[in-house]
């Protein structure tokens, strides 16, 4: 028993990411199409050389129907993924086991959310019949509680800690102002953030990834098969996954300073990839920065800063596009808006511009010859939430 | 014997002062009353009444009546919410004695006259009106219980001596169901009725236990009439033992329950007391005070709940909370209803706070599970209840995202002591005076309601009043 991973077994050949934004005149199959035929354009396939779907969604579509309407697919298995807002990176990682275990020789993993059209603001979950008990607070307000958490545990002064973090936020602005495809292309300075309202605990409105439709996708086949569609194809060096089980809200030892889910998720995939120092290895991170101080959290669960010390590397400017390790130098969730079950393959597709050197000019790191990426993918909230990680290299070995 | 077992009192930590009724319409106003919370409803009123007069008493009831005149349901009980809350137990018989402000008395009464060894009567009532009525002003939010039955000296506070009722049909004071607005006949006329009966039931009550009016020491009078109530005062010549007038109102279907408990909390032993209704007909009921009375207070007194009250609250709060004035909601989806069937597999720890202990590692699981989180084991359960258990503020935070039917939302982790971790909504706090190491209580409320249907659960509240200041020398 164990955790073995498929370490160079299976290449990511293709990809495609639509525009994320407020898509007012795109529906969700006109999503689905672009993205799918982006990506089918990116590999040099069609649609009936891949001999299977992965969809992940969860407000805009149910079963496997609904892709293989779209794309108007022929006697092909489409599964439709669902596991919050890491189900982007879900899909994909059910389409590279498919592809690993030979039962097919490629598959595509495709994330959609159509949010715009709900009538209301943010996010709104499905209601699934239940006793009325459950907490019905914000995701914001639930990362909130890490700030005062955090502060106090490491002696940071709330004031100082809460520009800290709008500092994330202007560093994700700012790469995402580099970003034709992000929905939010305006530099934000940590003061402007600091300035605005609290919406809850102490984030802003600015602390917050903002909503926006979007799809993205990628196909996927055996490593030893991948030169025949690329020569720059990205190997999958590790896929790992953790569904929390609710602990955190219930135990008294849990202290909102950390995700024991990322953590986790982090370890198995450094085991998979045989990476022992990430900080170092990795050329990129794009992580789930759904909120500003799950960011900061992430860099020590993650293992890119010690524990207490996140937030002096995220002043430190070691987390910027030209510093040690850049973060989200797409723009992130922050600058992009979060379509909850594609936000996986967008992080995805940040790597495969980079690691590929085809990432613009104004928006490349320094770092490419490391060769390695890393997304961060996660679900949920502090105590309670599914986590996402993998690592992806542009060489085997 | 007859009598009272436990009595106690519930007043809502909101207040409204009248002088902010007059700033907005003009006029004057002279003290404050008691405002139900946005998540209050009588039946949740009812339940942390009846709280607190289980806490007092010996014995478990067999028989439940609640009586309010502002239903949350009609059609479907509202006293099974009550007896499920408070643990009763299954073979309790939980009925509602609803509608009528007189159903209030009328219930007790029935108590008293009953063969059950215990009883629990819950009243409650939120008075209100429309805007700038006489009883938006002049009205009440509270609950009261009393567990009557049979005992000896030791487990009753006062024995039921007797009393007398006279009912005769005229029209005082209605309201349609789904109205907000009570009318009220002319005045001078249900005065002339209401006294004439109280008089004549007043009389027949002296006769049937054998006393004479200078041998009762003390009078409550409760009614909705308050010119009535004053007049017939003024006939037996005495004032009321307690008014709650000035800082807490009239509270209807509560009133006269209230103003007994409140009389025996301070009560001596052996006094005379004879509770009085006026409504729609006259009720009179006589007790004496036992030795009982001084050594079973209940643990949180009226006065003191008075005494901790916030009359802070703005006006056009109180008319949103009211529905008088209906505010923007945030531009968010609704709540969905909660399942019955769902609600129904979980009736312990929705409404009962019941949460669950692992034998082996004492781990507490809020909600109730099956499996540890804590070293796994399967079924290995008990039951805890917590709805008693006090708890501290671990972090906290304030959500003006949230749907809420008075927003911001105030969300806490608590700590509760002696183990269990829960993040809940705060209530009866600001987003200004809620700190981290705060000390809370569970208070029952109504969440939400959506397809009409209610839905009650648990929230966290800050400990005030006497309870708090005995948590302070615990801690």
């Amino acid at each position: 028993m164990g955790s073995h991973g498929i370490r160079d077994r299976v290449a990511i050949i293709g990809m495609g990411c639509t525009p994320f934004k407020e898509h007012w005149d795109r529906g969700t199959d006109d999503l689905l199409v672009d993205a799918a035929g982006d990506t089918f354009a990116s590999a040099g396939v069609s649609k009936g050389d891949i001999d299977a779907y992965w969809f992940g969604t969860a407000q805009s579509a149910m079963s496997g129907v609904p892709l293989a309407a779209a794309l108007k697919l022929e006697n092909k298995p489409v599964s439709r993924v669902e596991n919050f807002c890491a189900t982007g990176s879900e899909a994909l990682r059910q389409a590279c086991y498919a592809v690993a275990s030979g039962a097919y020789d490629t598959a595509m993993a495709i994330g959609v959310e159509k949010v715009k059209d709900s009538g209301f603001q943010g996010l709104n979950a499905f209601p699934i019949p239940n006793d009325g008990t459950n907490r019905t607070l914000t995701a914001a307000a639930m990362f909130s509680l890490v700030l005062p958490a955090y502060a106090e545990k490491y002696g940071v002064d709330p004031d100082a800690l809460r520009r800290t973090v709008a500092r994330i936020a202007s560093k994700n602005h700012a790469n995402g102002a580099h970003n034709p495809r992000a929905q939010f292309r305006r530099e934000m300075d940590v003061d402007a953030i600091c300035a605005m309202p609290s919406v809850a605990g102490r984030l802003s409105v600015m602390d917050c990834a903002g909503v926006a439709d979007g799809s993205a996708a990628a196909i996927v086949c055996r490593a030893e098969d991948s030169h025949r569609y690329t020569d720059k194809p990205l190997y999958v060096k590790a896929l790992s996954f953790v569904a929390g089980n609710g602990s955190g809200v219930l135990d008294p030892s849990y202290d909102y300073t950390t995700f024991r889910e990322c953590e986790a998720a982090a370890r198995d995939a450094y085991a998979q990839a045989g990476i022992t120092d990430p900080r170092r290895e990795l050329a990129m991170a794009e992580v789930h920065d759904c909120f500003t101080p799950t960011e900061l959290v992430l860099m020590e669960d993650l293992g890119f800063s010690a524990r207490g010390e996140g937030w002096r590397d995220v002043e430190a400017g070691v987390f910027d596009l030209a510093g040690d390790l850049p973060v989200n130098p797409d723009g992130g969730l922050k600058s992009f808006g979060h379509p909850v079950r594609a936000s996986g393959l967008r992080m995805l597709f940040e790597a495969w511009l980079q690691l590929r050197g085809e990432a613009p000019e104004d928006r490349r790191i320094t770092t490419a010859d490391r060769g390695l990426a890393l997304t961060h993918n996660l679900g949920g909230y502090p105590g309670e939430m599914v986590s996402f990680v993998g690592i992806f290299g542009n060489a085997l070995g | 014997m007859r009598g009272i077992i436990s009595a106690a009192g519930y007043v809502p930590y909101w207040r409204l002062d009248r002088a902010a009724i007059a700033a907005f319409h003009g006029g004057r106003g002279r003290g404050s009353r008691s405002v139900a919370s946005f998540d209050e409803d009588t039946t949740t009123l009812a339940v942390e009444a009846g709280r607190l007069a289980l806490a007092a008493s010996p014995h478990p009831p067999s028989t439940l009546w609640f009586a309010t005149a502002a239903p949350t349901y009609l059609e479907k009980t509202n006293a099974t919410v009550v007896h499920a809350a408070l643990r009763l137990d299954p073979s309790t018989l939980a009925v509602d004695a609803g509608g009528a402000v007189r159903s209030g008395i009328a219930a007790l009464r029935n108590a008293l006259h009953s063969a059950d060894p215990a009883t629990l009567v819950v009243t409650s009532d939120i008075r209100g009106g429309l805007a700038n009525s006489p009883d938006e002003s002049a009205g009440g939010d509270a609950g009261a219980a009393i567990v009557a039955g049979s005992g000896d000296a030791e487990t009753l506070v006062a024995e039921y001596l007797g009393g007398a009722s006279a009912t005769r049909e005229f029209l005082d004071r209605w309201r349609a169901p789904g109205d907000v607005r009570t009318k009220q006949w002319e005045e001078r006329f249900g005065e002339t009725q209401l006294v004439a009966l109280g008089q004549k039931a007043w009389a027949a009550a002296l006769a049937n236990v054998g006393l004479d009016a200078a041998s009762v020491d003390a009078v409550l009078v409760a009614g909705p009439h308050g010119r009535a109530v004053n007049s017939f005062l003024k006939k037996l010549g005495r004032p009321n033992a307690v008014t709650l007038g000035d800082t807490v109102g009239n509270t209807g279907t509560a009133e006269a329950a209230l103003l007994l408990a409140a009389y025996l909390e301070t009560a001596a032993p052996g006094q005379t007391v004879a509770l009085i209704g006026l409504c729609d007909g006259a009720d009179v009921l006589v007790f004496r005070t036992t030795e009982g009375v001084e050594a079973r207070r209940p643990q949180r007194r009226i006065v003191d709940q008075i005494e901790a009250g916030n009359a802070s609250l703005p006006y056009a709060k109180f008319l949103s909370w009211r529905g008088v004035m209906p505010i923007n909601p945030p531009n968010r989806p609704e709540p969905a209803r909660s399942s019955a069937s769902a609600a129904g597999r979980s009736i312990d720890w929705k409404f009962g706070f019941v949460g669950s202990v692992d034998r082996s590692t004492g781990a507490v699981h809020m909600p109730p599970a099956r499996v540890s989180f804590v070293g796994g084991a399967v079924d290995e359960m008990d039951p805890l209840p917590m709805a008693e258990a006090t708890g501290t503020i671990v972090t906290f935070t304030v959500d003006r995202l949230a749907y809420s039917p008075s927003p911001p939302v105030i969300f806490a982790v608590v700590d509760f002591d002696g183990g269990g971790r829960l993040p809940v909504e705060v209530c009866d706090v600001t987003a200004e005076d809620i700190t981290v190491g705060g000390r809370v209580e569970m208070t029952f409320r109504r969440l939400n309601t959506a397809d009409g249907i209610a839905n009650y659960f648990w929230k966290a509240r800050p400990i005030r009043g006497a309870a708090s200041s005995a948590a302070n020398e615990e801690g």
